[in-house]
């Protein structure tokens, strides 16, 4: 009972104190978006007061014009980039799933194989994005396996610990029950790991696209990475700034999915 | 004794009958040569001193951990062949419920186990929802375990240990976390469980007030190795009230374990 009343009564105080409940929510908002608002807003005036040239820092009035003027080009880089940072996600986090499967099952695999995981691993992944693109060619496989490739370690590693998080009295009730290896794997170890899965699956939503995009400034024709070198070596600045605060929304927008399907999923 | 040399029908088997049993831990000795009958249908509570083993032997019994030498029979029964029947329930010292199920999906547990791979469970003669209803959670089923208290998780844990109508049930010091109001009021329950039920229970407790209230015979085991001290009669009126432990014949009982736990 004093869990449900405990809630209640904050909720109450706050109602009662100066700050009606409106407000406060409205200052949490209001706080970050005016500091973000407050930064950009210093940053046009110095950039019109000191004269800096565009090529070197365009202003973020010349940044919004290239984002609407360009949008159409934007948006057809975009698109690859998506395709290749989502097929990397699914597919290295549902590579280190199943292996992390077969290493709680079997000291032997874990023991073979764990030490090979961290040497890949350790390979820096821009050292490691030109190999793979002398492997796969310059089409988006070798950019769906480098997206793969940096969200796979860290789903790898929290999904061992989350499969053997199972408490010992657990596993006591487990076999008073006389449940198979398999009951207890999906009664049991698969959903307890459920909560660390999801936080290596919210590390793994912004890596990913910071794999397709090293992938694609190996070598690439289309992708946000392959536009990011066009409009460097162009001095495009604008166009530059524009590309990275897409690449960036890429990255919000998939970390956001997979936290609200966390909510969703873990309710406890 | 008796019962195990003139084998017949099974109601004449001990609940739990261990002939010199022993268990080890390496070269600890966890419980030395424990000789013992638990007649159907009582309840026992266990005390002692930590480390005395009090945990072990419910673990004995439930098959948890094997004996290192001597038996341990439940109805007649292997311990294990008892485990696999589902003639045994425990309940551990904290509820260990699944978090992501709801309080009756925690109850179901044990009837979805096994179910897939056509074992026979045996079902009680409550649903999981009578069974909530009966240890006073009715309105609460769809309560995952975070959102109730203490006391209601350990009321979940005990309907669940019930839904496969155990004819053994281990109890862990199961209200050891409790405040005295919920404990006294647990206490009242499970002894109206066990009147209904009939059920054997071995109840471990800290407490020697909890177990003089609720055992009809309190086991004193002593440490290193962990053996049996003494087993005490409680000659106390049934059923029991909270008010019982305010008349001297209670009060006399707990000093006398009070004495026996200090010479532990």
């Amino acid at each position: 009972m004093a869990t449900v009343d405990l809630p209640l009564d904050e909720e109450a105080q706050e109602h009662n104190s100066s700050f009606p409940l409106f407000s406060e929510r409205f200052m949490k908002v209001a706080i970050p978006v005016g500091t973000a608002v407050a930064l950009i807003a210093i940053w046009q005036l110095g950039v019109r007061i000191f004269e800096v040239p565009t090529y070197i820092a365009p202003a973020p009035s010349d940044v919004a014009a290239e984002f609407y003027g360009e949008f159409p080009l934007l948006m057809r880089n975009f698109w690859p980039t998506l395709y290749e940072s989502i097929t990397g996600f699914v597919v290295g986090n549902l590579a280190a799933i199943l292996i992390a499967i077969a290493f709680v099952h079997s000291k032997g695999v874990e023991k073979a194989f764990f030490p090979i995981a961290v040497f890949i691993n350790t390979i820096p992944i821009l050292a490691i994005a030109p190999i793979l693109v002398l492997i796969f060619g310059a089409g988006m496989t070798a950019k769906v396996v480098i997206a793969a490739l940096i969200c796979f370690f860290p789903t790898l590693v929290n999904m061992v610990r989350g499969l053997q998080a199972v408490t010992p009295q657990t596993l006591e009730l487990a076999r008073i029950l006389s449940a198979s290896k398999s009951e207890i794997f999906w009664k049991m170890r698969l959903p307890s790991s459920l909560p660390f899965l999801f936080s290596a699956l919210k590390i793994a939503a912004t890596t990913c696209v910071i794999g397709a995009i090293v992938g694609e400034w190996i070598g690439a024709d289309l992708g946000l990475g392959a536009l990011i070198i066009d409009s460097t070596f162009n001095f495009r600045a604008p166009l530059l700034y524009a590309t990275v605060f897409l690449s960036s929304g890429l990255s919000v927008f998939l970390f956001t999915t997979v936290s609200v399907i966390e909510k969703l999923v873990v309710r406890w | 004794m008796a019962a195990l040399q003139t084998p017949a029908a099974e109601s004449d088997f001990a609940a739990a009958s261990l002939q010199g049993a022993s268990v080890r831990f390496g070269e600890l000795t966890a419980l030395s040569n424990i000789t013992l009958d638990i007649p159907v249908g009582e309840f026992w509570t266990i005390l002692g001193p930590s480390g005395c083993g009090k945990s072990t032997m419910l673990r004995l019994v439930s098959d948890l951990i094997p004996a290192a030498a001597g038996s341990a029979v439940i109805f007649g029964k292997s311990t294990e062949e008892a485990r696999l029947a589902r003639e045994i329930a425990f309940v551990f010292q904290d509820a260990t419920l699944l978090p992501w199920r709801t309080a009756l999906s925690n109850v179901e547990l044990p009837l979805e186990i096994g179910r897939k791979r056509g074992v026979t469970i045996p079902a009680g003669d409550r649903t999981p929802m009578e069974l909530l209803e009966m240890v006073g959670l009715k309105g609460r089923e769809n309560a995952l375990p975070h959102e109730l208290s203490g006391g209601m998780r350990q009321r979940v844990a005990i309907a669940r240990a019930l839904v496969c109508q155990p004819k053994l049930l281990l109890m862990d010091e199961p209200f050891g976390a409790l405040d005295e109001m919920k404990r006294d009021l647990l206490n009242m329950q499970l002894l109206e469980i066990w009147r209904e039920t009939g059920t054997t229970i071995l109840f471990v407790t800290h407490s020697i007030s909890e177990a003089v209230f609720l055992g009809q015979k309190v086991l004193m085991l002593q440490a290193h190795p962990g053996r049996i001290k003494q087993i005490v009669d409680i000659d106390l009126p049934s059923p029991r009230e909270i008010k019982i432990r305010e008349t001297p014949r209670f009060n006399k009982y707990c000093s006398e374990l009070r004495a026996l736990l200090e010479e532990c």
